[in-house]
């Protein structure tokens, strides 16, 4: 479980986080939704460490993780997993050498251990004879999964998505959505989902959090979110002229 | 002033994080032996070809420049030797070094900050700074000087192609000038000066792209102020170590 307390978080003067307070669920798959420049990677990014926030909890189970120096947040960093919204994969490491990084890194398992866990991270999803490809020689939907691979290399508690979506075709997202959701159940993960993506609501929201203008509007799940009585939370999900036709009549 | 002294902390602040301990050694030794192909290997061309021709005009120009009667001839030899050994085999060379290698390296890294690879080592928990700087700092230190001594023997090679080809100096002469008078120290200076350029080349290449904020365009700005910022440092360590080492 992760939990945010009143976090603020602010650059150059200009508060961008305003008193966030959200819990997010063991096992289940939490989305932060919003518009674009509503704080949601900001929110992702505080939570994992890469940006300090100005005030504020972000509580990992027991730990109080934003008092933590660089040192101490290695053990749970270790158990952190992250997709980048560009995948971020290492451009000069071929798909397996990607996968292997964080088990060269930090774990003392052997070479044919290593790459049982490469394989069958490759495997699990569904990324077959692609070992020795470089990241430039992949589709996005191949890099996505690769990303995803190295998020679970190993075992990670907790999975971090920043827009897993952004860039790709419909049944595609669809099939990364699906993966992520599997792979929380399977694990029993904490996994976050930053994403603006109604189809990615719709499939796996078990826990929406909507942020407006660095603050939290609503929260719910996927079975609510059609029925808010939250103005600027119906703005953002009939914004589309299908949604708008299916909206249900007032 | 404020800005650029805000600057030169955030450097050394950087350089405290490259030089923090290793979390995998065996992994550091693994990246130091590429960054000695990517940065060091590749490099050995362009500095033969340069040395070689530099080499060949300054015995040219040299030989063209004394003719008179009084100047005996193995001078040329001579003036070949300390020209490359002194200056351009350390400065000139960390200059071109400064353009290849610095833009090099802000650009890499530079891209890696904007597609968040540097974020992605961070988030498993890995000082990215030391992950990224030291392997290369480790490899420039020890291979630029490397770079120096081929520059050294490239160069006279091509002073002695130059001079015996167009006839203004004889094979004999040639040889005769670059041993005559020889201080071997020269050879010390010139290495000591590379491995402090090799530094400011590695680590304010590395500096501009770590900090670089935005995109591609950003990253090429980086990769331009490495260069521009590199050479200007190389050129004012240049006249304090000359004062330092040869006074």
């Amino acid at each position: 479980m992760i939990s945010v307390k009143n976090l603020y978080k602010s650059f150059n003067g200009k508060e961008i986080l305003k008193d966030i307070s959200i819990t997010f669920e063991t096992g289940k798959t939490n989305l932060i939704i919003g518009r674009s420049g509503s704080g949601k990677t900001v929110l992702l990014k505080s939570m994992v460490g890469l940006h300090e926030i100005d005030s504020g909890e972000i509580w990992y189970e027991e730990t109080l993780f934003n008092k933590l120096d660089f040192n101490d947040r290695k053990a749970i960093r270790s158990e952190m997993g992250m997709l980048f919204q560009g995948s971020a994969l290492f451009d000069s490491l071929t798909v397996e050498q990607n996968v292997r990084f964080p088990l060269d890194m930090f774990t003392e398992k052997t070479p044919e251990e290593k790459d049982d866990r490469v394989n069958f991270c490759l495997k699990r999803v569904n990324i077959i004879n692609a070992n020795n490809l470089f990241p430039s020689e992949l589709s996005g939907g191949m890099k996505k999964r690769v990303a995803i691979a190295r998020a679970i290399a190993l075992n990670p508690k907790y999975l971090f998505c920043d827009e897993p979506n952004s860039g790709l075709d419909p049944i595609t997202a669809i099939l990364i959505d699906a993966l992520i959701k599997e792979l929380t159940e399977e694990y029993a993960m904490t996994t976050i989902v930053n994403t603006h993506d109604m189809n990615s609501v719709m499939e796996i929201g078990e826990k929406i959090v909507f942020i407006s203008d660095g603050e939290v509007s609503w929260e719910g799940n996927k079975n609510e979110i059609l029925s808010s009585d939250c103005e600027i939370l119906n703005d953002f999900v009939f914004a589309n002229a299908l949604a708008k036709k299916l909206r249900p009549s007032d | 002033m404020i800005k650029f002294l805000s600057q030169v902390g955030l450097y050394f602040l950087l350089m405290k994080k490259v030089f923090s301990k290793p979390e995998k050694p065996v992994i550091y030794y693994r990246q130091t032996m590429r960054e000695f192909v990517f940065l060091g290997l590749t490099s050995i061309g362009i500095i033969a070809i340069i040395s070689f021709f530099m080499g060949a005009v300054i015995t040219l120009q040299t030989a063209y420049n004394t003719e008179n009667p009084i100047y005996p001839k193995y001078l040329i030899g001579l003036g070949c030797r300390d020209s490359i050994i002194l200056e351009f085999s350390s400065t000139v060379a960390a200059l071109i070094l400064a353009g290849k290698v610095g833009s090099n390296i802000a650009s890499e890294i530079g891209t890696m900050r904007v597609t968040e690879q540097i974020d992605a080592l961070e988030i498993m928990g890995i000082n990215s700074a030391s992950y990224l700087i030291l392997p290369k700092l480790i490899a420039t230190l020890i291979f630029n000087p490397i770079l120096t001594l081929i520059g050294i023997i490239v160069g006279i090679f091509g002073g002695w192609v130059a001079g015996t080809l167009s006839g203004v100096i004889t094979s004999e002469n040639f040889i005769y000038g670059i041993q005559y008078a020889f201080i071997p120290y020269y050879i010390t200076y010139s290495l000591i000066k590379m491995v402090f350029f090799a530094f400011i080349i590695t680590s304010v290449s590395a500096f501009q792209g770590y900090y670089v904020d935005g995109g591609s365009l950003e990253v090429g700005r980086a990769s331009t102020k490495a260069v521009v910022y590199s050479s200007v440092l190389i050129l004012l360590f240049n006249v304090i170590l000359t004062q330092l080492l040869l006074s």
